[in-house]
């Protein structure tokens, strides 16, 4: 079995949001780079059905030269190969798209592993968009997964509750939390990975669909109001604001 | 022509949906608006032109009956094509999120998720969507011929405004799905999701056991909410589902009205729940962070404060 899993590298979750001097991006000084927390719950499950079922995991990222740290980090965790596919991010989830389905194209990969969503852009897109480009079967913020003879079964979070899909392989499944508990690197693996070599590619040049004319910091939130007296009468307190002045209720 | 995805249930458009579409009908001006619907049976689409519909598009078939991406994605992205539709909305609900990307791939469009706001720049869109877990906004131009974006539920305003909505069948699909729905596990009790409750009643740690959460239903139930809760107490193992978690790695949520009892207000919680327009929040501490971000507060211990709130409520007779 062939896997893929793709990979994203996303500034720390905490970071304190900073716009840059053009007015469209982060600002990037100060910025630690992470694996965005999704594609880590894809990587683990990747890495499950190699030790289970015998399979041969590829990791791959878009993004640029520093992009290759999440790829290391994915080998000394245990994937096979590492591709980075070279090309700066637009803020378009259907050009990262469309370089990772035209990578994948032909590769024979039975699963393509995403996260759910990558920290920061948000888009929450790029698996089901590669599965369509690719004419593939997906199923979404999957929870539980199960692969038998060409075909899976997968537990997701959708509408009504826990849904069950199922359809054929290969497919497109991104991860969501509860799906698995991601593994730390040893100083074994951290030291095998640097002898593995990370493949280096030039994405193919695709026209965005969207762009990102600005970024903007919300507005702050006024100072709220804490209410005096005791349960009762904090209680009556808040009711009434919020349906008289606060107009929720 | 501006096309929108729009959901029924029970019968009913969803209200993500009309506010879809009514956000459509205010983008479109004197263009026309289509109302979408795909399923086994789309009985109570008609509501549609009552939020400014001038076309029902009905998409019945009883392969339909069951959600699946690919399949409905294909009839959905031919619709789009064959009514010559510059932009498709809908709602960012779980179906939204799954299907409007994969429309936006068959069709070579350019795909705005959760924006909070859209405008028409001559026949061009431009939205506006929360990004860093709502820390920043982006603005997002379009470049496509084909515009797509999904709407974070409970930010657009719903607006009647009546037009005579023609109904018309969309042919049957006759491609073959890859993967379908097969079976609900555990159903939320026809609770609402989350991501469109407009009332929510969330708890933390600081709730101690999960049997406490009875509080907060009572609660919910007194204001017409739904419970939520932090990744502290989902983790701790006192039976609360996953589905039920608000912030970064849970659900990002926009209700009118989110009550946090007992959080902290964590970096990572605050992701999912700061997009709230009223947020009220009760904890003992009264240098909790949540109080940085509550537009009220009540410091005091949760245990007498929300029933409390519930008794009030009652006897007010509040409910949404
Ligand atoms: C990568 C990552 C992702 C994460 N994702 C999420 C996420 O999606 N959602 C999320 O919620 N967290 C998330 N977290 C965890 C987050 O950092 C916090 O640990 C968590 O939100 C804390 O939950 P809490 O506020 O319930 O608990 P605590 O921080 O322990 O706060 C409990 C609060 O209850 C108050 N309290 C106690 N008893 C009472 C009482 N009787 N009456 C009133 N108040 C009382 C205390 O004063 C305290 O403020 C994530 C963390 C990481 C690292
Ligand atoms: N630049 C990228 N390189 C590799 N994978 C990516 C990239 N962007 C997004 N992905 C994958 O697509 C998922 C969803 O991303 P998004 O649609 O941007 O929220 C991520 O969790 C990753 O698995």
């Amino acid at each position: 079995m062939k896997i893929l899993v793709a990979l994203k590298q996303v500034p720390d979750t905490e970071t304190k949001i900073k716009v840059g001097a053009e007015g469209r991006s982060l600002d990037p000084a100060d910025v630690k780079w992470i694996t965005s927390p999704y594609d880590e719950y894809a990587l683990e499950e990747g890495l499950r059905l190699k030790e289970s079922k015998g399979a041969e995991v590829t990791a791959v990222s878009v993004g640029p030269e520093k992009a290759k740290d999440v790829l290391r980090n994915a080998l000394a965790l245990g994937a096979d190969a590492a591709v980075l596919l070279k090309s700066n991010e637009t803020g378009d989830p259907l050009a990262v798209a469309k370089t990772l389905a035209i990578f994948a194209e032909g590769k024979g990969f039975d699963l393509l592993l995403f996260g759910n969503k990558g920290f920061g852009a948000d888009n929450g897109a790029v698996g089901a968009m590669v599965a369509e480009l690719l004419g593939l079967a997906q199923a979404n913020l999957v929870t539980k997964l199960e692969l038998e003879e060409g075909r899976f079964r997968a537990e997701r979070e959708g509408d009504g509750g826990t849904e069950v899909v199922e359809g054929s392989l290969p497919a497109v499944i991104t991860a969501q939390r509860g799906l698995n508990e991601p593994r730390y690197a040893g100083l074994k693996g951290i030291m095998a990975a640097k002898k593995k070599t990370i493949e280096e590619l030039e994405g193919t040049a695709v026209a965005a669909t969207l762009t990102v004319s600005a970024l903007t910091l919300p507005p702050t939130r006024p100072e709220g109001r804490k209410l005096d007296g005791d349960a009762a009468a904090q209680a009556s307190a808040l009711l009434g604001l919020l349906r008289d002045e606060a107009k929720v209720l | 022509m501006i096309l929108v995805f729009c959901e029924l249930q029970n019968g009913k458009i969803r209200k993500a949906s009309l506010e879809a579409l009514s956000e459509a009908r205010r983008l479109a001006g004197e263009a026309r608006v289509g109302a979408l619907f795909v399923g086994a049976s789309c009985a109570g689409a008609e509501d549609a032109a009552k939020f400014g519909a001038d076309l029902i598009l009905k998409a019945e078939a009883p392969v339909l009956g069951a959600y699946s991406s690919d399949l409905f994605a294909t009839v959905v992205a031919d619709a789009v094509k064959a009514r010559g539709a510059s932009v498709l909305l809908g709602a960012a609900t779980p179906m939204g999120k799954d299907l409007l990307p994969r429309v936006a791939a068959k069709l070579g469009a350019g795909y705005a998720a959760e924006v909070t706001g859209l405008s028409m720049h001559g026949n061009k869109l431009q939205a506006l969507r929360p990004v860093y877990a709502a820390k920043a906004f982006a603005t997002v131009d379009f470049s496509s011929e084909v515009q797509i974006a999904s709407t974070r539920p409970n930010v657009f305003a719903v607006t009647e405004c009546s037009k005579a909505g023609t109904a018309e069948a969309l042919p049957a699909p006759t491609a073959d799905f890859k993967a379908i729905v097969k079976e609900i596990l555990a159903k939320s009790g026809g609770k609402q999701d989350l991501t469109e409750a407009e009332v929510i009643v969330s708890g933390g740690r600081g709730m101690k056991e999960g049997a406490n959460f009875q509080l907060l239903e009572d609660l919910a139930e007194a204001i017409g909410g739904v419970v939520g809760a932090s990744r502290a107490a989902v983790d701790a193992g006192w039976g609360i589902p996953h589905n039920m978690q608000v912030g970064q790695t849970g659900k990002v949520v926009s209700p009118t009205l989110y009550i946090a009892c007992g959080i902290s207000g964590a970096i990572q919680h605050v992701a999912g729940m700061s997009g709230s327009k009223v947020i009220v929040a009760i904890n003992k501490d009264p240098e909790a962070p949540i109080f940085k971000l509550a537009n009220y507060g009540i410091v005091g211990d949760l245990f007498e404060v929300v029933p409390e709130l519930t008794k009030a409520a009652k006897a007010l007779g509040i409910t949404k």
